[in-house]
């Protein structure tokens, strides 16, 4: 009997990988075979004479000021956006919870930007933060003065409100549903033993809170390396050195065919996410244990 | 008593003001994209015309040195979208290229995340989560890392040019399978038991419990890969020569240097998909987040 069910339970396992093969075939051939080759062309000399030259292409790119400087600029951007919109989504979470008028509007507000194609968002914020622009006419009017946004160093800043402007809504509604699963029996007894804010929301909602919040860490760091698409379409190929991120950077290489710079770029890519998501998910297991006890 | 009341109270309005103030900064885009497609391309040019410097020598008279921000066109025309709609079929065409790239793209992609994701999450083990670990890491690389090898797949496969290209490696994009399987582990062991007791095979049990239970979830990846691909500038770009294949979204992106009127009332055309998207599935769009979060599901 014991031994029938173990038989049955392995042709359910079997099914279970069987469903696996669809994808494993598909990304096998359009991501992983293809990036082995992308390994292979950041070690060899040239596409023609394909001679072996080892770690070569890898010094000459941690050599090259502009690949440092665009690496730089993205970690930059990745450290101030990412954190920023964890800690904005969840304010804004937290606020939303209260019971006020008009919560469902808001919500969809929030969510609006998600409707807007990139080329029409580039458009309003040109007219938004351009030299003689709406927030420059405003800051004059009150008596500021103005800055050139997109032509000085501000220009990460433009880029941060875009990325937050455009992520916020999405990751709020995670947090909302994150803050409604918490269970209130606890939050009641914390009440009764006179706990305060800051206490119930350090002790209870922040270790309930800590898987979504790598959740969203990870979806938003996803996130801040697509926003080089309204970066792009906003200044071009060439933008302000502050403003030149990894990705115009392997743009560049890839129009100009310079693939082993292009691969050996693009491996130091991958082993930094793979280190950087590793750390992530041990964070998250040990939390996350944590949560469970 | 009652003035910690009042302060309390005054407290909640001050939230909600500040609130009301956010969520109109977040509307502001679309509606400004909306108002302006209905103005006049004098009027346009004349409030934006000094975003541009190269426009034509008759329209540089109405420009002011300023760039406007207006909501309420002074004359509201259909002019725009005239051109857009039926002068030039151009649009049409290229709208059309964009619903043949993202439909099938969406569809089948969502096909193989929903297999993919039992998989994972039914009998997980040791080496799966190293595959799915594997998949979350080719998630988070940037399009640029995976063109390449995407442009030499599609060059050895004879499809460079054709929408295949473009439609095939975006299928088996990993990202809905990651949202997917965290909402199908949450689902309980003792749903499947109970059905597996009633004599349900494992394809049942898939079809049966675990498709229905993520129905929102489903839909709102369907509709965040939809958005996504909706917007795609780079791949085609890359994959296809031809611009006869080109979605809209290529064309909206190269329009700035053009007729800014036009590029409102084309944005807004864009958009109406993914608006009625929102209006028939915003509830499940957040029911479905809210069954995603969490790491491990």
């Amino acid at each position: 009997m014991k031994r029938k069910q173990q038989c049955g339970r392995r042709r359910e396992r079997i099914f279970s990988d069987i469903c696996l093969i669809p994808s494993l075939v598909g990304v096998l051939i359009f991501f992983i075979i293809p990036f082995g080759i992308v390994i292979y062309y950041s070690l060899i000399n040239n596409s023609i004479t394909k001679q072996f030259v080892g770690l070569d292409n890898y010094t000459k790119l941690l050599g090259n000021s502009a690949f440092l400087e665009a690496s730089k600029n993205t970690s930059l951007f990745s450290l101030t956006a990412v954190p920023l919109s964890v800690l904005l989504s969840l304010g804004l979470a937290m606020l939303l919870e209260r019971n006020i008028p008009g919560k469902s509007i808001f919500r969809t507000f929030f969510l609006s930007p998600l409707m807007v194609p990139s080329a029409s968002v580039v458009l309003v914020w040109q007219v938004l933060f351009h030299n003689h622009g709406t927030i420059n006419q405003i800051t004059e009017f009150f008596g500021g003065q103005g800055t050139d946004w997109m032509n000085s160093g501000k220009g990460q800043v433009v880029i941060v409100m875009m990325f937050l402007w455009k992520n916020l809504g999405y990751n709020m509604i995670l947090f909302m549903s994150a803050l409604c699963s918490i269970p209130k029996d606890i939050i009641e007894v914390a009440d009764l033993e006179g706990a305060g804010r800051l206490w119930k929301f350090v002790h209870i909602k922040l270790r309930y809170l800590s898987p979504t919040i790598l959740f969203v860490l990870i979806l938003s760091l996803i996130n801040s390396f697509k926003v080089f698409r309204e970066v792009y379409l906003l200044t071009g190929d060439h933008p302000l050195a502050k403003l030149y991120m990894l990705q115009h950077f392997m743009n560049n290489t890839f129009n100009s065919f310079d693939y082993q710079k292009l691969s050996a770029a693009a491996v130091i890519f991958a082993i930094v996410m793979i280190v950087i998501m590793a750390i992530l998910l041990i964070t998250e297991n040990i939390f996350g244990k944590d949560v469970e006890n | 008593m009652i003035s910690l009341k009042k302060q309390k109270k005054a407290a909640s309005y001050a939230v909600w003001a500040f609130i009301f103030t956010a969520a109109l900064l977040f509307l502001l885009p679309t509606v400004l994209t909306l108002a302006n497609s209905f103005m006049t391309s004098n009027e346009i040019s004349a409030n934006y015309g000094a975003l541009f410097g190269n426009m034509t020598d008759n329209k540089k008279v109405f420009m002011s040195e300023n760039v406007n921000l207006k909501f309420i066109p002074d004359k509201v025309t259909l002019d725009q979208y005239k051109a857009v709609l039926i002068t030039n079929s151009d649009y049409l065409m290229k709208f059309w290229n964009s619903v043949m790239l993202t439909v099938p793209i969406t569809v089948f992609q969502l096909a193989v995340a929903i297999l993919t994701s039992y998989g994972f999450a039914r009998y997980p083990g040791k080496i799966k989560s190293i595959i799915f670990f594997a998949y979350i890491i080719l998630m988070i690389m940037p399009y640029q890392v995976t063109l390449v090898p995407n442009f030499l797949v599609a060059d050895k496969f004879g499809i460079l040019n054709t929408r295949a290209s473009v439609i095939l490696p975006a299928i088996f994009s990993p990202f809905s399978i990651f949202l997917l399987t965290k909402v199908m582990k949450r689902i309980p062991v003792s749903y499947v038991e109970a059905a597996k007791l009633d004599g349900a095979g494992e394809l049942q049990i898939l079809t049966k419990i675990y498709l229905p239970l993520c129905k929102s979830a489903i839909i709102s990846v369907a509709m965040l890969v939809f958005i996504d691909y909706w917007n795609m500038v780079e791949q085609p770009l890359v994959l296809m020569n031809d611009q006869d294949y080109h979605p809209l979204s290529v064309f909206l992106s190269q329009i700035n240097t053009g007729d800014i009127g036009l590029a409102f009332a084309v944005g807004t055309v864009y958009m109406v998909p993914t608006i009625l998207m929102f209006l028939y599935g915003e509830d499940y769009l957040v029911e479905g987040i809210t069954t995603s979060g969490g790491i491990k599901g």
